[in-house]
């Protein structure tokens, strides 16, 4: 008992980063309706802009958030604008290949950049808590907690705000939001702004649980996919739901199968929700 | 270099030309002529790779080796071993639409990888299997010939099916799948059909090439390799077209081989990794063809089709 | 002055004309309602004017200015609102929600606009926290209405604002279409109820693969026996 509710806490931390990538991947997949491959690099790009930050300045991880989630933010949106806007009305298909490159095009970076060995933050060992008979490091809580306010946040963007609420609104009926008046441009860019900034966060959660490597990104695309679909697409309620159920059921399933084959579970709840119920647990919108 | 080096090296170089235009061409299969978006190459691959150097190697304590099978046989047994595989995964997959299947394939290659990489009794895990030898003690040459005929003999197949009535049905439902399935055909049945062929060339490939290079490991399979030059290939020759997938592979493994005379030539200071920069500039040059010309060299010829609209 | 006037439209998609020389005119107070056999144009009339089928050939005006090929965005913030046939809501957003987008591309207040829907529409001020996506058809089309007539406008296109719905609530429909043209909007809808849509109607248009075949008052037209045989079923 003690080893399950130990994993779920570990669980619900990887499901938090996880959310974090899928509410981004889930919006452009609602508003762009397309599967964005690159989205897994940028949670990459994120956690090494905040390393340059953090040795750079020699400032704390936190303190380079904000920082990496920006240049990331711009990032996104300058690719669009580059490559994604010229090919997005030739064929939606044509659009995965696309971030497919993309997605390699950013790993070679990181690595022409940073280097491809291991990175981390801050040496040093942490010391975790001990309540009882469970362990909790400080990093933990403080990722649970910013990853929560991120994630309010998003919350409050999407039904306080013009831009918000139009965003949702493209992503439930693209025609109307053009009959409607509402400019389609500039939704697509405050997505890919929102989204390339909470897949920073997310990769920088992620580099301070563990580490930074050019591939940590992509290691979790299937994991973020899964989370979407069973989230449905394009309600990133939903996605923050199917992140903390994935999260957990990775964690969990090392009970009973070799920890290595955790995608492998994240693969399988994404195919038996594509079989069964592909609209999604909260029905999606493509 | 010097002559004999430099025929040395050409020989390499167009077998491995050749065993990716197998792949292109299975993809075309796959997209060009159905459009189904498998980014899954490397599993299919992968599997073919292993399956033959499992069963072609001499006994071995660390691996499940010994079966000691010829050439051919080996051959024969990735597309029997692929079969079951790619039925299962096309049947799951079949209604899916495209960008859930490009998620779901790319989702199988990387539990195929994992299964290679953890499975160590049968796959030696990381280490992976050597002494995969050629048949009939052949060199490049005499290997780029097995190659070339297999080159030829795939295309053959799939130019015939492409022309075929069974290939029309393929390409309506590319075009037009309400109207395909309007006009009375089982559309998931023809995609299963053509997720299965294409996995086997794919497969096939595998195999040819775990013998050319003579070693295969779970690192060989990782998407770049097997999924995204195939891909960058397909799109550059121009989909739908079989000699343009060829052509393809050739004119990109050339690109691939000189960014690597490049990385060579510019200091190391400036592009960090040699390899990281001959991805990225790669994934450039496919992000340029996207914007500027996405049908490739040799777009599709369409024969007319009856009743089709335009 | 007419509000809207539409000459020598030729238009359709992939370069095959679905209207070929349509004329249209709409004044400033009227209801016109644009009728005709399926297939005959007439949606693809409307989604002209609005910019949203290219048009080929043929000049828009509205208020006297060219408005041809304009994108949606500018015919918005002209004053022209157009409501689909179908997914004319945002599901999964609230009905306040989808009312507020509609004034999405005007600057300023909304609140008074808001008011003035809900007089129209008392039932959408009660239900103004339900998601659009869950409500019946009769009520999807009052927030429909509702959200095209936030943006103020001077010309409300209708897009067969009764398909699909009981006897009671088509009634209700017309109703309100004549409620909100008594405030001075000009409406253009198409119908298939055309004996009803012709009978509140101060002029209709027949149209038939694309061309005009008749045009007259509402009351005249219901009277031609030649439209009734051929277009209104006997």
């Amino acid at each position: 008992m003690v080893e399950v509710i130990q994993l779920l806490i570990n669980g619900i931390l990887l499901g938090s980063i996880l959310a974090l990538g899928a509410v981004g991947a889930t919006m452009i997949f609602g508003v762009l309706r397309f599967a964005h491959f690159a989205h897994g690099d940028f949670m990459a790009v994120g956690a090494y802009f905040a390393l340059s930050v953090v040795t750079v300045f020699n400032l704390p991880v936190l303190a380079a958030l904000p920082v990496a989630m920006a240049a990331t933010a711009g990032l996104a949106v300058a690719i669009d604008q580059l490559v994604y806007r010229r090919i997005r009305r030739v064929q939606p298909v044509i659009l995965l290949i696309s971030s497919f490159a993309t997605a390699l095009v950013l790993r070679s970076l990181i690595q022409m950049i940073w280097g491809s060995s291991n990175q981390v933050y801050q040496t040093g060992i942490q010391l975790p808590w001990r309540i009882g008979p469970f362990t909790l490091k400080p990093d933990h809580l403080l990722i649970f907690l910013a990853a929560t306010g991120l994630v309010i946040t998003v919350h409050l963007f999407l039904t306080r705000t013009r831009l918000g609420k139009a965003m949702r609104a493209m992503s439930d009926n693209m025609n109307l939001a053009l009959i409607t008046g509402i400019p389609a441009d500039r939704v697509i860019m405050a997505t890919w702004a929102i989204g390339g900034a909470l897949a920073a966060a997310a990769g920088v959660f992620l580099g301070m649980d563990t580490r930074l490597h050019p591939v940590m990104g992509w290691t979790l695309l299937l994991p973020i996919f899964a989370a979407t679909i069973l989230g449905g697409i394009g309600r990133p309620y939903g996605a923050i739901f199917g992140g903390l159920v994935i999260g957990c059921a990775m964690e969990l399933s090392t009970l009973i199968i070799p920890g290595s084959y955790k995608p492998a579970v994240a693969f399988a709840i994404m195919v038996a929700t594509l079989v069964f119920r592909p609209q999604g647990i909260i029905k999606g919108t493509v | 270099m010097d002559l004999a080096g430099l025929l040395a090296y050409g020989l390499f170089f167009l077998n491995l030309v050749g065993i990716y235009a197998i792949m292109a061409l299975g993809l075309n299969m796959q997209w060009g002529m159905t459009g189904q978006f498998n980014i899954g190459i490397a599993g299919f691959f992968a599997v073919g790779a292993y399956t033959s150097a499992i069963l072609t190697t001499g006994p071995s304590p660390t691996w499940l080796g010994g079966f000691d099978l010829p050439f051919l046989l080996g051959l024969a047994a990735t597309v029997l071993v692929c079969l079951p595989i790619a039925w299962l995964v096309g049947r799951i997959t079949a209604r899916l639409r495209t960008d859930y299947l490009a998620i779901a394939t790319i989702g199988i290659a990387e539990i195929i990888r994992l299964f290679f990489l953890n499975e160590g009794w049968l796959t030696n895990g990381v280490r992976g299997i050597p002494g995969i030898e050629k048949p009939l003690g052949t060199g490049n040459g005499g290997y780029l010939l097995i190659v070339t005929a297999f080159v030829a003999l795939i295309w053959l197949l799939v130019e015939m099916a492409r022309r075929s009535p069974w290939g029309r049905v393929l390409r309506a439902i590319r075009d037009n799948e309400p109207a395909t399935a309007a006009a009375g055909k089982d559309i998931a049945r023809f995609r299963l059909q053509a997720f299965v062929v294409g996995s086997c060339i794919m497969a096939l490939a595998g195999g040819l090439y775990a013998h050319f290079v003579g070693f295969v490991s779970p690192e060989a399979f990782r998407p770049l390799y097997g999924t995204f030059l195939v891909w960058v290939m397909l799109i550059a020759g121009g989909s739908g077209n079989n000699l343009g997938a060829i052509l393809g592979a050739l004119v990109v493994w050339l690109i691939w081989s000189s960014t690597e005379m490049l990385a060579g030539v510019l200091p190391t200071d400036l592009i960090g990794s040699e390899s990281a920069f001959r991805v990225f500039l790669i994934g450039v040059l496919l992000q340029i063809i996207l914007v500027s010309r996405p049908q490739g060299m040799l777009p599709e010829r369409r024969p007319p089709m009856p009743g089709e609209p335009r | 002055m007419s509000l809207l006037d539409a000459q020598g439209l030729y238009a359709g998609y992939g370069g095959v004309d679905i209207l070929r020389n349509t004329h249209l005119r709409l004044g400033a107070d009227e209801i016109v309602v644009i009728v005709g056999p399926n297939g005959a144009g007439k949606s693809t009339a409307m989604k002209a004017v609005f910019g949203l089928v290219p048009i080929r050939e043929g000049r828009v005006h509205y208020q006297g200015e060219d408005i041809t090929n304009r994108p949606p965005e500018r015919m918005v913030t002209r004053g022209i609102a157009y409501v689909p046939q179908e997914a004319n809501v945002f599901p999964s957003l609230s009905v306040l929600e989808n009312l507020e987008l509609g004034a999405y591309a005007l600057r300023g207040d909304h609140r008074p606009r808001l008011e003035k829907v809900f007089e129209i529409f008392p039932r959408l001020k009660e239900r103004r926290n339900q998601q659009a996506g869950v409500m019946s058809g009769g009520e999807r089309q009052m927030v429909a209405m509702g959200r095209a007539l936030m943006v103020e406008p001077r010309l409300l296109m209708l897009d067969e604002p009764t398909a699909g719905l009981s006897p009671r609530l088509i009634d209700e429909t017309f109703e309100r279409i004549r409620e909100v043209n008594q405030l001075g909007i000009g409406v253009l809808m198409v119908e298939q109820n055309a004996r009803q849509a012709l009978a509140i109607a101060d002029r209709g248009y027949v149209l038939a693969t694309g061309e005009n075949r008749y045009e007259d008052t509402g009351p005249a037209l219901l009277a031609n026996p030649e439209v009734a045989e051929m277009f209104l079923g006997g």
